[in-house]
């Protein structure tokens, strides 16, 4: 890649045009080295991942909540520890949870996270939980939710009627649940934001991946949701709430030392461009 | 460590070969990432369909019509009552056929009508929320009447500043000169900040995604071990 390269160029020259591959090899070295020897660096709580933990917490055993879920194989490495977490404090509390997944691609992934979860702290399925499953057209399927949740899905993920189903007694729509919260790899929160709170009124957070985040940071401001996780930190934060470190938590690690590492390849990056092109005249 | 079966582990080494395969693009490119390239390619669009055919085909048009022709003929029920049902599945479904006369260039324009009933309806429904959501509400956020501790009004006076200068930026009408061109690189400022940040999200999110897949070919080496066992 840098065969034009003469044994005469600078130092800082060569540098920046070093084979990009050297700079994935010390990435993956930097990313796989302590996810083998975890250092355990502290995670500080910020107000938008407290904010949802408070919000969870304060509900009464018995209450309502609905987490859909939307998320696949290839961002599951960052909100499946979040939607852990959030689960795990929800049915640790007795609250009960009505969940979707309107991504196609990760139904399955997250009709097994549920039932994991659930197993964990004892939870029967139509009594402390309940998956409606997949319905294409996310945006209709949101705002006939608004109206009755029996609307779209006429029967859950199991081909259950929903009235059969005890936790479904009385419970028509998201009035009846005390908020939603969001896991969402998608651009589909817009649609939640869009359908369920602006339309319908109701109290909305979102767990999004760290790429997406600081587009919604808007809306938090606005006070259009009430908190926001944001990325594999957001969720390592409720994880610290909730007592319970786990995937997130041990990535913390790697991401400050990744972080760190490409901070200073930026800078030696950043030496180099202005010492070749001092150089250069 | 549990008893793990020979079809685990076969699963697992499958997903390896494949997470491998792509990380061999980091090399250079070659015919196991392309091999893996095109199996999701393939595998992804056979999914949709099939989801698409059961999700959307059958259960919002086939099903309804099929029952819909059933409570028709079956004596007892209100015929106008079920007729008017069996009407709201066969408008959709004749309109869906209609689309396909974009392969017919001669009858082409039909086509137009369905998709401009389409328009209108996702038009209708979504451009006032959003004009709500993504406009007006912003517009509301943005006008803070300041007051209260110092870090507080400094913070509102960044956001409210900020939207100014950010907008001055894209304003386009006047020569970006004077008070108007300081705005504007006041604005470039922020919205660098801005791109920073998401940088910094972004480098995390996709360190995130690596440390997933070093995971998964740590379980894959554990698995293999306790199967071996």
């Amino acid at each position: 890649m840098n065969g034009e390269q003469k044994p005469h160029d600078g130092f800082w020259l060569r540098l920046i045009n070093i084979d990009r591959r050297w700079i994935y090899l010390v990435i993956g070295i930097v990313v796989f080295v302590p996810i083998l020897f975890p250092i355990g660096l502290p995670v500080q709580v910020t107000k938008e991942v407290q904010n949802v933990y408070d919000r969870i917490d304060s509900l009464k055993a018995g209450s309502i909540i609905m987490i859909p879920m939307e998320y696949d194989p290839a961002t599951m490495a960052e909100l499946q520890p979040m939607a852990y977490a959030i689960l795990r404090h929800c049915f640790s509390k007795g609250i009960k949870v009505i969940s979707t997944a309107l991504q196609i691609e990760g139904v399955t992934i997250i009709k097994n996270d549920l039932e994991l979860i659930a197993a964990e702290y004892g939870r029967k399925y139509g009594e402390d939980y309940v998956f409606l499953g997949y319905k294409p057209y996310p945006g209709i399927v949101i705002l006939n939710m608004g109206e009755d949740f029996r609307k779209p899905f006429p029967r859950d993920y199991y081909g259950n009627l929903l009235d059969s189903l005890p936790m479904m007694a009385g419970v028509y729509n998201y009035s009846s649940c005390a908020m939603i919260v969001n896991i969402n790899a998608t651009s589909g929160v817009d649609y939640w934001i869009n359908y369920a709170h602006t339309r319908y009124g109701a109290p909305l957070a979102i767990g999004v991946t760290a790429v997406m985040a600081t587009d919604y940071y808007a809306f938090l401001s606005s006070n259009q949701i009430f908190g926001l996780i944001g990325g594999l930190k957001g969720a390592a934060e409720y994880e610290k709430l909730i007592n319970h470190p786990g995937l997130a938590t041990r990535a913390m690690d790697v991401q400050s030392i990744a972080h760190s590492v490409i901070v200073i390849f930026i800078l030696v990056g950043n030496i180099a461009y202005f010492s070749s092109r001092k150089k250069k005249g | 460590m549990e008893q793990v079966s020979l079809g685990t582990v076969l699963w697992y080494t499958l997903g390896a070969y494949l997470t491998l395969s792509i990380f061999s693009f980091l090399y250079k490119d070659n015919p196991f990432y392309r091999l893996a390239e095109h199996l999701i390619v393939g595998l992804s669009a056979g999914y949709w369909i099939a989801v698409l055919y059961h999700q959307s085909l059958v259960a919002l048009w086939l099903e309804p019509l099929t029952n819909g022709f059933k409570a028709v003929i079956t004596p007892g029920g209100s015929l106008a009552e079920e007729s008017g049902r069996l009407l709201l599945s066969i408008i959709p479904g004749i309109g869906g056929l209609i689309m396909f006369t974009r392969f017919f260039p001669k009858i082409s324009w039909l086509s137009r009508w369905p998709i401009a009933f389409y328009l209108a309806i996702s038009a209708g429904v979504a451009l006032p929320l959003y004009l709500q959501s993504f406009t007006v509400e912003q517009m509301r956020a943005s006008m803070i009447p300041l007051g209260g501790s110092l870090s507080v009004v400094l913070k509102d006076l960044i956001v409210i500043i900020g939207t100014i200068c950010g907008l001055a930026y894209f304003y386009f009408s006047m020569q970006h000169k004077g008070i108007v061109g300081g705005m504007a690189r006041f604005g470039v400022w922020i919205l660098m900040i801005g791109f920073g940040s998401t940088f910094g999200y972004t480098v995390m999110s996709r360190i995130s995604l690596l440390i997933g897949r070093f995971r998964f070919l740590i379980d894959w080496v554990n698995q293999i071990a306790g199967y071996l066992k």
